[in-house]
């Protein structure tokens, strides 16, 4: 069975999401195509759904965490991933975010960091670095953005990655490696939305592989200083929602 | 004569009256009386002031009655607060003797309410066996020390009068909610998630206690409806169940389970109120909500039920309705229904089986079918692409003029379906007196006082079971030879005569009630008298 799909990518030309795709492609081949099952939220990142030959629910906007969730409580044989934006995930629905974590529902989130809302033209999101010119802030956020990774720590989420779309195969032995966890496991891809914010060469000046641990979280705070380090930064064992059910 | 008796027992909140009161119908139920059982408490944990009304009828009984013919008053306010409604030599048991006995015995202040049974069953002739192996049932702590306090409280107290036994059957007692609950179980419900609201909390406490289904408690209300559309996306029939603020809540996931065609089924149980509003105390605000909820053009089913073999008989048949047309559906009840106690004979449901994909060719989840309904196939076995977005048959979201009518037409046809499907349920009941040219009409949890009253001043009565799709062809059937149509609801706006004229139905008179208390029959009865 073909993984493409002949649907029209609509994506602008030289989007992160592509080389996502590219990923995300050899990820689900490796596993195997009828086990997973997609969930997307709204947004320019939800459009995979339709790129990949693979079962889908489009749920609602900031709501794919539930949705998977619940898929996965119906049949726990399913490999559950859902794709959302840090606008999906930080801002609309941050609250199922924080909980599927804490639950350590089994299913794996991919959250599309592009630190903006895109597929609406560009508004800050809670990612969005302190002074983002976006259209509804002309004269630059004034808010702080929130580190992610520390937020899944918090919340006790059991896998807890980064990557850098641009980086395919890293990002595919990332999603790999995540689905295989059993238990809730996060990447945060790094994305670049060469329409409304291109961040091409501060990622690809700012970015390392690292040898990562818990503590290298902390190495970036979501601002211009330092380097960036991809990796995984947290992996636990400990029992499911599902199992416990 | 007539065998109709009224009890009321309160006390604050933790002096045990509820559970008393059920102990009280329960026995009624084994002399063989149909039982009823009203409970108004209020939103605090101790204290303040709680009661239940009893009511045992050799006639159908489903509601209480205005006034009561024994008062047994746990705390002193139980006598302040309802000694006007008490009848003609009825009788009132104050709660000290029963607590004086509790401390002779050095029991627990909580078997206060089990002392206060005895003294009541002994003034109304209830044989000590009787008594003490319904005690046995239904008490769980302490059964030795209860029993004791029982016997002395019921060997010191005088007989009054002997009730007489009845020739009926003895069913089992339920609350609508447990009702709502069995019927969902026995049309193959899978997973039931929620977030507590009154007063549908308790459906999601039963079927945890239960424990044939897979029961959760989510993040909130948003949460929980999304959840469920994935596990029913997944096969699995799934409900929730939350009141008006939860409901809102969920709106825009109802739109969603019906353009991505996933079976829901969602219980509002209605509380008094706008907002937050009165919390532990019943209305019928959010029919024209419900039928309008969930933004775009949609059609679901609505269905509300007007006693506990209806609650039953709809919960499951609006599970099976879910699966056969692939649509969000919504049992609309209310406060009174979901916590009044009622005696339960339904007719049994079945689960019904959806319609399924023949594993013949590529699938499409949205397949252009004459009935506009596409069979059904799960993922994990072939691929299976359901979104919120507008879609082609295969599920991948489109923005294509031609197929977006398609789409629309197709999911029309469906909703033609679902109406067509009226013909075959039950969706309007008349009682009383058919040849009436005055007719009641009601729907929910208003059923009971309504056919009361009105029966008595030989009236028709007709009730809406179904409000969406509307049952045009067989109310028009029902109002055959009416000319004068008066609507009785617990709201202030009249949402059901809106509903009516909409439906080229006229109202004459309405009947409003907004108290966030129940209709009772006698001051029913005087309203409509005046009409
Ligand atoms: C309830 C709701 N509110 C708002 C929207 C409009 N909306 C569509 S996409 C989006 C934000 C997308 O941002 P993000 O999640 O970061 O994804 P991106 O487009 O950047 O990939 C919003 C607000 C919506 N679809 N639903
Ligand atoms: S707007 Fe940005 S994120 Fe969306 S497709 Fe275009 S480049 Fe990609």
């Amino acid at each position: 069975m073909k993984i493409e799909t002949n649907y029209p990518n609509t994506w602008c030309p030289g989007c992160g999401n592509f080389a996502i795709l590219e990923a995300m492609k050899k990820a689900i081949q490796e596993i195997g195509q009828e086990k997973v099952v997609l969930v997307a939220d709204i947004g320019c990142n939800s459009k995979i759904v339709d790129y990949l030959n693979v079962s889908s629910l489009g749920s609602l906007h900031g709501r794919p965490i539930p949705s998977a969730s619940g898929i996965k409580i119906a049949n726990p044989e399913l490999k559950v991933v859902v794709f959302t934006g840090d606008g999906g995930s930080l801002n609309e629905g941050i609250s199922h975010l924080i909980h599927a974590a804490k639950k350590n529902t089994d299913i794996t989130v991919i959250m599309h960091n592009n630190r903006l809302f895109a597929l609406t033209t560009g508004q800050y999101t809670a990612s969005s670095p302190k002074g983002f010119k976006g259209k509804s802030t002309p004269d630059g956020s004034i808010e702080e953005p929130l580190n992610t990774l520390e937020l899944m720590m918090a919340a006790k989420a059991s896998f807890i990655g980064r990557t850098y779309s641009s980086k395919i195969d890293y990002t595919k032995k990332m999603i790999i490696e995540a689905i295989n966890h059993k238990g809730f496991s996060f990447i945060e891809v790094l994305q670049p939305c060469p329409s409304f914010f291109n961040t091409f060469q501060f990622y690809n000046e700012k970015v390392y592989e690292a040898d990562a641990n818990e503590k290298l979280i902390k190495e970036w705070n979501y601002d211009e200083k330092g380097r960036i380090p991809l990796g995984v930064f947290h992996k636990e064992e400990r029992p499911t929602y599902e199992d416990e059910i | 004569m007539k065998k109709d008796y009224s009890i009321l027992i309160g006390g604050e909140a933790g002096q045990g009256s509820r559970k008393a009161g059920l102990i009280i119908a329960k026995i009624f139920n084994r002399m063989g009386y149909n039982v009823f059982i009203h409970d108004d408490y209020q939103s605090l944990i101790k204290g303040g002031h709680s009661f239940s009304q009893i009511r045992a009828s050799d006639e159908e009984c489903l509601t209480h009655r205005k006034k009561v013919d024994f008062i047994l008053a746990l705390d002193k306010k139980t006598i302040e607060k309802h000694k006007a409604i008490l009848n003609k030599g009825g009788i009132i048991i104050s709660g000290e003797r029963p607590y004086e006995i509790v401390k002779e015995l050095n029991g627990g202040r909580i078997m206060g309410n089990i002392a206060m049974i005895a003294i009541f069953s002994k003034h109304i002739g209830i044989d000590w066996k009787i008594l003490s192996s319904i005690l046995k049932k239904e008490i769980s702590r302490d059964i030795e020390k209860n029993l004791e306090i029982a016997k002395k409280a019921y060997n010191e107290t005088k007989e009054l009068f002997k009730i007489e036994k009845i020739k009926n059957k003895v069913s089992p007692l339920v609350t609508g909610n447990e009702a709502i609950a069995l019927g969902a179980i026995d049309a193959g419900l899978d997973i039931y998630s929620a977030y507590p609201m009154t007063p549908a909390t308790s459906i999601l406490h039963y079927l945890a206690e239960k424990r044939k289904t897979i029961t959760t408690q989510v993040e909130n209300e948003i949460a929980v409806i999304n959840s469920i559309i994935g596990s029913a996306y997944a096969g699995k029939r799934s409900m929730t169940g939350t009141s008006g603020g939860g409901f809102a809540l969920m709106t825009e996931a109802i739109s969603f389970a019906s353009i991505a065609e996933i079976p829901i089924l969602v219980v509002n149980s209605q509380r008094a109120g706008p907002a937050s509003g009165v919390p532990t105390y019943s209305a019928q605000g959010d029919l024209l909500f419900s039928l309008n909820s969930g933004h775009g053009d949609i059609v679901r089913f609505v269905a509300s039920p007007g006693d506990a073999n209806e609650a039953y008989y709809l919960s499951g048949t609006l599970l099976n309705l879910a699966w056969k047309y692939q649509t969000p559906t919504i049992l609309l009840t209310d406060k009174e229904l979901s916590e009044s106690t009622y005696k339960f004979y339904p007719k049994k449901i079945k689960k019904e089986k959806e319609l399924l994909w023949d594993n013949k060719g590529e699938y499409e989840r949205y397949a252009q079918t004459e009935n506009g309904i596409s069979p059904m196939a799960y993922p994990g076995k072939t691929i299976v692409k359901a979104t919120s977005y507008e879609h082609d048959r295969k599920g991948y979201t489109t923005e294509d003029a031609e197929t977006i009518i398609a789409m629309q037409d197709k999911r029309l046809r469906k909703f033609k379906e679902m109406e067509k499907a009226l013909d075959e349920l039950e969706t309007v009941k008349v009682y009383g007196n058919k040849k009436s040219k005055k007719a009641v009409i009601c729907w929910g949890s208003t059923k009971g006082a309504v056919k009361e009253a009105s029966l008595k001043l030989g009236l028709k009565v007709i009730q809406i079971l179904f409000l969406q799709p509307f049952p045009i062809k067989e109310l028009k059937k029902a109002l055959k030879g009416v000319d004068k149509l008066v609507s009785v609801e617990c709201n202030s706006t009249g949402q059901l005569s809106v509903l009516l004229s909409q439906n080229g139905i006229k109202v004459d008179k309405q009947i409003l009630k907004y108290d966030a208390r129940p209709l009772n029959p006698e001051d029913l009865e005087l309203k409509l008298k005046k009409i």
